[in-house]
Order: structure tokens, then sequence, then C-alpha cells
């Protein structure tokens, strides 16, 4: 599976396009999902949206230039390639816009596993630890990092048993049979209910697709766009007892300036 | 071994809204007060980011850290409890503020019904209108008598009202600030009620209107309904909080001395008084005894009851039994409503967290309940608090929770969607208390606080009649389809539902069925004073902080007359 995509998110999109962006940047699209092409693009001149120009990598000013994604988590590319197919069925690409993938939604969960929520750091994980009803929450001793990591391979598992296929290759509509089956519970992994598991890579997607861009998913903030949120306001002093619906242009915390 | 600190005349456990009114009103009357907290100081400079509602909605930037201590649950006595790993249903506050920073800001006076419904029940429907087993109880105090508070606590946090309900309780004053704006949403939700011949009003609210100087010098700012408000602290300080009011109150008077990182573990008593408390450095791990003459509970609900089980002070309540007041009557909230889908775009994004408009006329005993199988009921109201995408995925019954037709009527829905809540009382039952769990442990020893709690068939009854209510309105208000919400089955701590947990530490005029007095002095130490919603008997249709910040003023009255004459104060 191979798609056109975003690089990074970096710009308003009334400064430069996606493909403007990849013109200027001199790289091909078309990669391959999980593939290599992610990481290395720092240093391109992009046309900020307070109209500065950044791009150089001076080791400080934290405005100056942009980020790039990468993968702090997963080290296997069949790996997150899974998480990827399996983020887009969730939230796929349509009509209205971007899918998880094209938001860049794998490389936030990746990003996330790797810190304090896949690592269950606020949270009580001491034992013992017993079974308890669906009421009382989450008893098992897995962190989320463990989780996904179980749950994506079971999803891998699964596909190679009753498909003889890795999980990206199915047709849509197996994939979605597969993932269900995973949301009934249905699906043994060692530790946890593949229901839970389900729960977490569903919530983690929408996390995703509309967290602050500074947290490297939402792309170029359509994941906002799409839903109408303009993101981060100074104020609606102004706006608020107007009868018209405002349609905003989004704006990042990153851009947050008191 | 401890380090035993200077004696001071009073010290508070926690610096919320109830440390900081009682540290406010001592250190004025010149007392020397000292403020533990285990979290730590942060106020207006340091919400500089907080649009950002993975950090603050989703992750719980604000929250207590329930690696350290949390609380174990379950449904009824015949589970085994165990521990709340992650925060869900309620979001417990650390820090200077407490969970008053990160509140939405609707601030009511509960019902004089409220403070009297046990005689008031009896009286017009007979002793049996609910079965014995629900606990119902006088708080000891009326109205009439915690008005002056409720006065004072408004005018402290600037409230911001219209004075148009017409069941509300008595006032002595108007609101000190004017309504919020009424926005085309909160129209739509005044123009059904008043087709229907309620008497809509604005939400009493502490996102203030207009810049406000309060009594003690203190300015809020106006609110710029930005929409980030609850599970956020505000970066205008525009939001009544402690640390842009009663905080810098008690600061200037140059008698509150505050401690952060300090985890209060312990209440000491000798004989029948405490002598202070011991606390640990979370920094340094050092352990301190602070003796005073008057120690405080300021912290939240859970922990007050928490401190007083593991201090050994008062009798814990047995459900067997019914002996014993301390863990009794905790309550929570009984949330319904109904959730409309409309054809125009409409700007929910925009927003404060008490913008809103509501009836009363389903509240308290403001309608007859002859023919009713419970009591009470719920404020019916429409909320304009700002909604944000994460949080906000709205699709129809039937539809997959994820998925092509997910995302596309979620994106729809955001801004097409609105709620009509009844946020319904919550009576006290037996078998629904708190206790020392005997299993687990938080990061000093000590057990964790356990939870036995359960929806009622009286929360039942309530929650599906005020459902109904809310789904009319938002019938009346042209949406195309109406959503009510689900009826009741057991209570699950996973979604978040409400922080308005009450009770365990119950204010009364009998020490047999109550911990405080109406002073919210202890009845077995008389220089002991425990106060928040843990005073509640109950818990009314309404969110908590304007009567908890009435009871705050009540005891820091109760703190001041003992410092001078000692003994009860009833």
């Amino acid at each position: 599976m191979t798609e056109k995509k975003g690089v990074l998110y970096m710009a308003n999109k009334k400064d430069v396009s996606r493909r403007d962006f990849l013109k200027v940047a001199g790289v091909a699209t078309g990669s391959v999902i999980g593939g290599g092409l992610i990481g290395g693009l720092i240093g391109y001149n992009v046309k900020k949206p307070n109209g500065q120009t950044g791009g150089k990598h001076d080791g400080h000013g934290g405005d100056e230039f942009v980020s790039p994604t990468g993968r702090m988590f997963f080290v296997n590319n069949a790996d997150f390639q899974t998480l990827s197919a399996a983020t887009e069925r969730i939230f796929p690409k349509d009509d209205l816009g971007p899918g998880a993938i094209e938001l860049r939604v794998p490389y936030f969960i990746d990003n996330q596993l790797a810190g304090s929520y896949g690592n269950n750091t606020k949270e009580y994980m001491q034992g013992p630890f017993a079974e308890g009803t669906p009421t009382q929450g989450y008893q098992g001793h897995l962190n989320r990092a463990d989780i996904f990591l179980r749950g994506i391979r079971a999803i891998q598992q699964v596909a190679k048993k009753e498909h003889d296929s890795t999980f990206n290759k199915l047709e849509d509509e197996q994939k979605d049979v597969l993932l269900t089956k995973f949301q009934k519970g249905e699906v043994a992994i060692p530790g946890v209910d593949s229901s839970y598991f389900f729960k977490l890579l569903r919530t983690a997607t929408l996390n995703g697709a509309y967290a602050d861009p500074i947290y490297a998913g939402n792309a170029n903030m359509d994941g906002w766009r799409m839903k109408g949120f303009p993101g981060h306001q100074m104020t609606f002093k102004n706006e608020i007892e107007d009868d018209t619906f405002h349609d905003m242009e989004p704006a990042s915390i990153a851009s947050m300036n008191h | 071994m401890a380090t035993t600190l200077e004696k001071v005349d009073v010290v508070t456990v926690g610096i919320g809204w109830t440390g900081g009114i009682v540290a406010a009103e001592c250190a004025k009357e010149g007392l020397k007060v000292v403020g533990l907290e285990r979290g730590q100081e942060r106020g207006t400079p340091d919400f500089q980011m907080v649009h950002d509602e993975y950090r603050y909605a989703i992750r719980y930037e604000l929250m207590q850290d329930v690696s350290k201590e949390t609380v174990t649950f379950r449904n009824r006595r015949t589970d085994q409890a165990l521990p709340m790993r992650q925060l869900g249903s309620f979001l417990l506050g650390e820090g200077l503020g407490g969970a008053g920073t990160h509140w939405n800001g609707m601030t009511w006076r509960f019902l004089p019904y409220d403070f009297e419904i046990k005689s008031m029940t009896d009286k017009k429907y007979g002793e049996n209108k609910l079965p014995p087993e629900y606990t119902l109880q006088d708080w000891g105090i009326t109205y009439d008598e915690l008005e002056p508070y409720f006065d004072q606590y408004e005018k402290t946090a600037g409230i911001s009202g219209d004075g148009k309900n017409p069941f509300a309780g008595k006032r002595s004053d108007d609101f000190p600030t004017p309504p919020l704006k009424k926005t085309p949403i909160l129209k739509k939700f005044e123009e059904a009620t008043k087709e229907m011949g309620h008497e809509p009003f604005m939400l009493p609210a502490a996102t203030v209107s207009e810049a406000y100087t309060n009594p003690d010098g203190e300015t809020i700012n106006a609110c710029e309904y930005c929409g980030f408000c609850e599970r956020f602290g505000c970066e205008y300080g525009a939001k009544a909080s402690p640390e842009v009011t009663v905080v810098p109150t008690a600061k200037k008077t140059g008698n509150f001395d505050m401690r952060f990182g300090a985890n209060v573990v312990e209440i000491l008593k000798e004989g029948d008084k405490v002598t202070g408390v011991r606390y640990v450095d979370t920094t340094t791990q050092e352990e301190f005894i602070q003796p005073a003459d008057i120690v405080v509970l300021t912290s939240y609900v859970l922990n007050n009851a928490k401190l007083l089980m593991v201090s050994n002070i008062g009798e814990q309540y047995d459900p067997e039994t019914g002996k014993g007041t301390l863990g009794r009557n905790y309550c929570y909230q009984i949330n319904g409503g109904a959730t409309g889908l409309f054809d125009e775009q409409m700007n929910t994004f925009m927003g404060t967290g008490a913008l809103g408009m509501s009836i009363d006329d389903w509240n308290g005993d403001n309608f007859d309940h002859s023919d009713l199988d419970f009591i009470h009921g719920a404020n019916v109201y429409i909320a304009q608090t700002g909604s944000r995408p994460i949080g906000t995925n709205i699709v129809d019954e039937d539809t997959p929770l994820w998925g092509a037709e997910f995302k596309k009527q979620s994106i729809h829905n955001f801004t097409r969607a609105l709620t009509v809540g009844a946020q319904g009382a919550s009576l006290p039952h037996r078998d629904n208390y708190m206790a020392l769990d005997p299993t687990y442990k938080d990061v000093y020893g000590l057990p964790l606080l356990q939870i036995t709690y359960n929806f009622t068939d009286q929360d039942r009854a309530l929650q599906a009649f005020t459902t109904k209510k809310a789904a009319e309105i938002m019938e009346k208000m042209g949406a195309k389809k109406v959503l009510p919400s689900k009826p009741l089955t057991d209570y699950d701590i996973v979604p978040y539902q409400s922080t308005h947990n009450t009770g365990g530490t119950v204010m009364g005029d009998d020490p047999a069925t109550s911990v405080v007095n109406n002073y919210l002095q202890h009845w077995d130490a008389e220089n002991l004073f425990v106060v928040g919603a843990g005073n509640f008997a109950h818990n009314s249709g309404y969110n908590p902080t304007g009567t908890v910040g009435a009871l705050a003023y009540r005891c820091a009255d109760g703190v001041i007359q003992y410092s001078k004459k000692g003994g009860s104060l009833v």
C-alpha cells in the first residue's frame, strides 16, 4: 500500500500547500507507509504563518525551524505499518479530508507510547492485580506500550492465520472484520483483553487526529479543519453573540504568544 | 524521626477554595496560619500554554497523580474493591487552588429545601416516602442561616448572574456582576422553555462577565469566552479561583505561610483535642510535625475523610449496623439529559465554563412528587462551555464508534449538536459509603480510601424523569433528532461523569448521624474543623462549589470564634 502523504506539520495551508512544499523541498512524493522517508526532513525553507521564514537550524530559537517527526517507539517497520493501516480504518480518508495516515496519527501514537502515556507514569500500577468488574476499569499490570505491541502483533497473527497475508494488504472490508473481532474481545492476546486494546487504539487514533499538531499528529491542522475547530484562539468575545457560523483558520498552541 | 516545628494558631490541610477562604479570614483576624499543600504552587502565569486539549483535558495535566494515591472502588459490598488505576469518573485536583483551579465556575446556592430535606419530605409526603435504607437527613443548618455566607462567597468570587430564578432562596443582595453574554445557542433554550411555560435564567457564573474587584481588593478579569475552562486554568485570571482571590488576600496580611509539597499523613490527637499534623516533604522525604491550636481539613472530600480514618478520629460507619458516622452518606451526581442534532452550524467551540441558561422547575421540591416514586430532581440547563474536538464526537444511535460513518457523523455534528443536561440530586443510601481499603496502599504506606457506591432505585427514577424533561425541551428547540441519555445501570468509574463527590464527613445537629456540627467543628475534637462537600448530607441537583464556598466562610467564622473562646460552638 502506497500513498502520497504529507511530510510535516509546518505551515499554514494558506502560505504553502503540501504539494508546493514538496516541490520546494525537492522531495519525491509517494513513499511507502512507514518507510524511511520521514524523519530527515528538517531545514527546508518554509514560510511560517507569522510571515517569518523558517528553516535555519541554529540550535536555538525554537520558533525558527521546523522539527522533524520520527519514530521513538516502534523499532520494527512491519509493526508500524500494521499500526498505520489499523488507524486508517478507524479514521479513514474520505471526501471530507485526510485519514489517520495522512494526519500522521501513527507518529502521534508512536511518540505517545514512548512517553508517560505509554508508561502509565501517572497511574496506579501497584498490585495485587485482580480481574474485577467492567465498572472498575482497567486492572491489568501491562502498560500501554506493552499492550500496543502485543495487540499489533496479534493483528498480524490473525491476518496471517485467516488470510495468509499481512494486515496492510487485506481489503478494507477484511480489515474491518478483523478489527471488529478485536473490538468484541474475540481475539486472545496474552495479558490483555483484545477489546481493551482496541479501545486504546481507537481513542489514541482520535487523539492523534485532533490533538494540537505539536504532538506530531493532526498534520497541517487538517483534523481541525475538517471538524470546524479553530484550535487555539485568544478570544471569542467579539464573535460569540453572532448568529452566523465562523469558519476560522485554525491556530496551534505553538503560536500562543501573550 | 519527624522534626517538630514551631506551633501556629491554625494549620490547613490543602489550599484550594476551602483552605484559601479559611486562611484569608483567619489571617485577616490576626491569626497565624500555615497552609500545607501537597501539590505545587501555580497561578495565572503558569497557564500560558493552556489551550491544549490533549495535555490538559485528556492527559489531566492539572490533576492528582494517582500513581501515588488513588481510591479503591466496588459497586457493592459483595464485590472486591479494586484500585481506580486511572482517573475517569471524577478528576481530583492537586496543587495550589485544587479543583477550584480547573472548575467550570457554575456557582449555585443549594435550595432552602436541601438543608431541611428530611423534615420537609416527611411533612409533605409522610415518613415513608422513601424506604428506610435511604439515610436522608437535615443538615443542621437552614438556608437562612447560611445566606450571609453565600453572599460573602459570591462577592469574593464576583459571581455573574441575572437573579431571575423564581425558585432560588431569598437573596440579601444582587449578584456582584451582570450575567454573561446571551448567545444564539442560549437563546434557543430560552425561547423553547419560555414557550413551554418555564422561567429560564442565566447560570450563575464564576467566569465573570466584567472586570471585578472584590471586597478584599482582588481583581478578577473579564471572561474572553475562549472555551478552555473545565480541566484548565485561566490564562487571563478571569475565572474566580483561589489563586486569584483568597490566596493573595491571605498572603498580603503577612500572617499566612504556604508550604508546597507538604503531604499530610496524620492528624495528631491527644485526649479530646488535636495537637497538629504530621506531614512528609515530597521533595526531601523529610517528616515534619506542625503543631497548631486549630487544625482545619480543607482538602478534597475523599482525602478529608481518609485523613480522619487513618488518624482514627471519629467512628467509622458500618453499613451492617448503621452505626458510625465517618464515611456515611457518600453521594455523587445523577446525570441525565438529551442531545439534539441540528442542520445548521453553530459556534459550539466558543464559550466559557459557566455560560448557560437553566430552569429549576424540575429541581428540589419545586414540583409535586406525590405520584412519583422519587424525591428531589435536577437542574435542567444548556451550557456553552466550548466544545473541543477530541472530547466531542457525537453520532446517531446505533452508529459504529469507528470507521467511515463514525468519522462523517462526528465531524458533521461537532458544530451541529447541542445538549440539554439534567444535573440530578444524589440521595444517600445505606450501602453507599467510604472506608479504608484492607489491601491497597498509597505511596506512604497508608491504606487507600475505599468507595462502595452504586446507583439506587431513587436515582434511576429521578434520572428517567428528568431526562424526559430535557428531551422535551430539545424537541421544542427544533432538533431534527433527539438522543436522550441512556437509563442508569451500575455506576461505572471509567467514563467521566462529574467531580461532584460528596458526603462522608457530614454536618448535622446530632453526633449520632454527623461528623461535624454546623460550624464544621468535629464532634469528637473541638479544635478540629472539617470543611468541604464532604459536609453535604446529600448532593443537590446543582454544582457544589457555591455551597462549599458558603460552608468555608461559615467554618472560618467558627474557627475565629473558637480561637477567642474555645469550647463547642453549638
